[in-house]
């Protein structure tokens, strides 16, 4: 019986050790291969604002394994959501590789579907089955015969068949998402990235999402990285989480097996408290010196 | 002590005594839906005050128009339409309707086009931008007709000069709204384009032009609106183009003649063709893009 693990990173090699072993605790995919399905290593990015050159992270590792639910979580400006673009192929790295299935990341592509925070990343001139079907068509080539298959399939697996013919527009926040991460997972991608996907729902909503995520998971067991700002999701959600400090972002920590913590015997809320004293220790003996 | 306590204040959930689900469903949508009365409904229909409106000033036309008993200054209502139908049936208006359209058309096809070629240039080159940015500073405040004398001289009597002033009149207002919907298009969604690895054609045509629509719309609206309005108004500078003039020229001609009830019946022509496109074809447009997408309120 593993119980949560949460380290600090020493050096880079032991990071990675580290998160092996935990990968093999944990439950696996089918054909979960040993080799990481994604590689960042030593990543620095920077990104330019009209009078700034901001180093958004600095010498970032991790890896993620086939079907993780990877957490990225820190503070505001801690370059979480810059990570995952990065993943994502949207920005290049300054220093360090993206690697995916071996293969460096040169440019965004449908084997890294993104699922974003706002409500208008649907099209709104496409109803719910044919924003699905669209990503199907133009960059997996299927038929419309085939693609409208496997949208109806997933756009099912989201419970919103009844909306299906729906222009987006018309859905609730919650819906919205919905559609795009049956979107993303229509695809089948090598990683679903979503970036605060639940960020600006309400909190009954939001709950509700986490938990069909969840369940969304237990059906396929999809890898996933996931960005979010608060801890409560990044508990309830992973089964790993990578902790940044910000200004720049670095890594701080990590924390595997986190599937281990339960709501049952307050373990979770325990581990909710160590990741909070954590993040915000610095903050805290600072404030205390001043 | 800590148990204790909890004992005493325990959180409780105390269900009300109107308790929803034992009621009946829908059981009391009567005092909460009612329905309006018939001339509400009908008083509701815009469609309906506006008719409204026409037939009250068709009545004071008239009515004015017979008083006055001037038909060289202001012919009746019933004049005026006897001559359109007359001239409908000649076909002499139909005959001029199809020259109007026919250079309207060319010029509009070929301002858009030119329009967009622009825009394209626009959006891929910064100094396609600055082109833009720079022209249509430097046009858009020069009344397309203002051209037509120097049209003349470069492209003599005749449809070429109508076309190049139209040109001028439609391109720099779509190519303003193309761009500036283009740039307006949400980076999330280009995030998306860039997801499906959609790149140069297929990107322009499946993401940015159905994402900036309504901004194009709006740029052929108002190219629609200032081609119309230029094209009457060359035409009743001159309008012999191949032996035939337009509608601006049926009302130039008859002034001429002194056949008011003809020019009044040319005006009709114009503002019922005016109104036919911009509110049937445009609307139309927008009913089913636009306002179905829940783009435009």
């Amino acid at each position: 019986m593993s119980w949560p693990a949460f380290e600090r990173h020493v050096s880079q090699h032991e990071a990675i050790k580290m998160s092996e072993t935990a990968v093999s605790g944990t439950m696996r995919g089918p054909g979960g291969a040993r080799s990481p399905l994604l590689t960042v290593d030593n990543v620095t990015l920077r990104y330019k604002t009209p009078s700034l050159l901001v180093t958004a992270t600095e010498d970032v590792s991790f890896n993620v394994a086939r079907s993780d639910r990877f957490v990225l979580l820190g503070p505001s400006g801690c370059g979480k959501s810059t990570l995952l673009k990065g993943v994502g192929g949207y920005m290049k790295p300054a220093a360090g590789s993206i690697c995916i299935n071996g293969r460096p990341v040169t440019k965004p592509g449908p084997d890294r579907m993104m699922v974003f925070q706002e409500f208008d990343q649907l099209m709104p001139w496409k109803t719910v089955l044919q924003n699905v079907m669209f990503p199907l068509v133009v960059a997996r080539k299927l038929s419309q015969k085939q693609a409208s298959d496997i949208a109806r399939a997933y756009i099912d697996k989201v419970k919103l068949t009844r909306a299906i013919d729906s222009y987006p527009h018309t859905l609730s926040g919650g819906m919205k998402q919905r559609v795009a991460i049956a979107r993303g997972m229509a695809m089948q991608p090598d990683i679903l990235l979503m970036d605060e996907p639940f960020a600006a729902l309400d909190a009954l909503t939001r709950r509700q999402m986490q938990d069909e995520l969840l369940q969304l998971w237990d059906d396929t067991k999809f890898t996933v990285i996931f960005v979010t700002h608060s801890i409560a999701e990044a508990i309830k959600i992973s089964n790993r989480i990578l902790l940044l400090s910000p200004h720049p972002g670095r890594v701080k920590a990590e924390v595997v097996n986190v599937d281990r913590a339960s709501m049952g015997d307050g373990s979770a809320a325990d581990l909710e408290r160590e990741i909070h004293n954590l993040l915000f220790s610095e903050q805290v003996r600072s404030g205390a010196t001043s | 002590m800590k148990p204790k306590e909890a004992l005493i204040a325990k959180p409780q959930i105390i269900l009300s005594d109107g308790d929803i689900g034992s009621r009946p469903a829908h059981a009391n949508l009567a005092p909460v839906e009612q329905k309006l009365s018939t001339a509400e409904l009908v008083w509701g229909i815009g469609a309906v005050r506006k008719t409204l409106i026409i037939l009250i000033l068709a009545v004071l036309w008239q009515t004015y128009a017979v008083y006055l008993d001037n038909p060289l200054l202001f012919p009746t209502l019933s004049d005026t339409i006897t001559t359109l139908i007359d001239r409908f049936a000649d076909g002499t208006l139909p005959a001029r309707i199809g020259t109007t359209l026919k250079v309207l058309l060319m010029g509009y096809a070929a301002g858009t086009l030119l329009a967009a070629l622009l825009t394209v240039l626009a959006i891929n080159t910064r100094i396609g931008t600055d082109f833009l940015e720079t022209m249509t500073a430097m046009f858009n405040p020069l009344p397309a007709i203002s051209l037509l004398p120097l049209a003349l001289i470069w492209f003599g009597l005749g449809t070429p000069s109508l076309v190049f002033v139209l040109v001028h009149s439609v391109l720099w207002a779509v190519a303003l709204n193309t761009h500036s919907g283009f740039l307006g298009v949400s980076r999330t969604l280009r995030m998306v384009g860039a997801n499906y690895g959609l790149t140069g054609f297929s990107y322009v045509t499946r993401i940015l032009i159905p994402a900036a629509f309504p901004s194009i719309l709006t740029g052929l609206k108002i190219g629609w609106a200032f081609a119309w309005r230029t094209l009457i108004a060359a035409e009743l500078v001159f309008g012999v183009s191949s032996g035939q003039g337009g509608l601006g020229w049926f009302i130039f001609e008859n002034r001429n003649l002194l056949d008011i009830p003809a020019v009044f019946a040319g005006l009709l022509t114009v503002i019922a063709i005016g109104l036919t496109v911009e509110n049937l074809v445009f609307q139309t447009i927008e009913r089913r893009t636009i306002r179905k997408w829940g783009m435009k309120e």
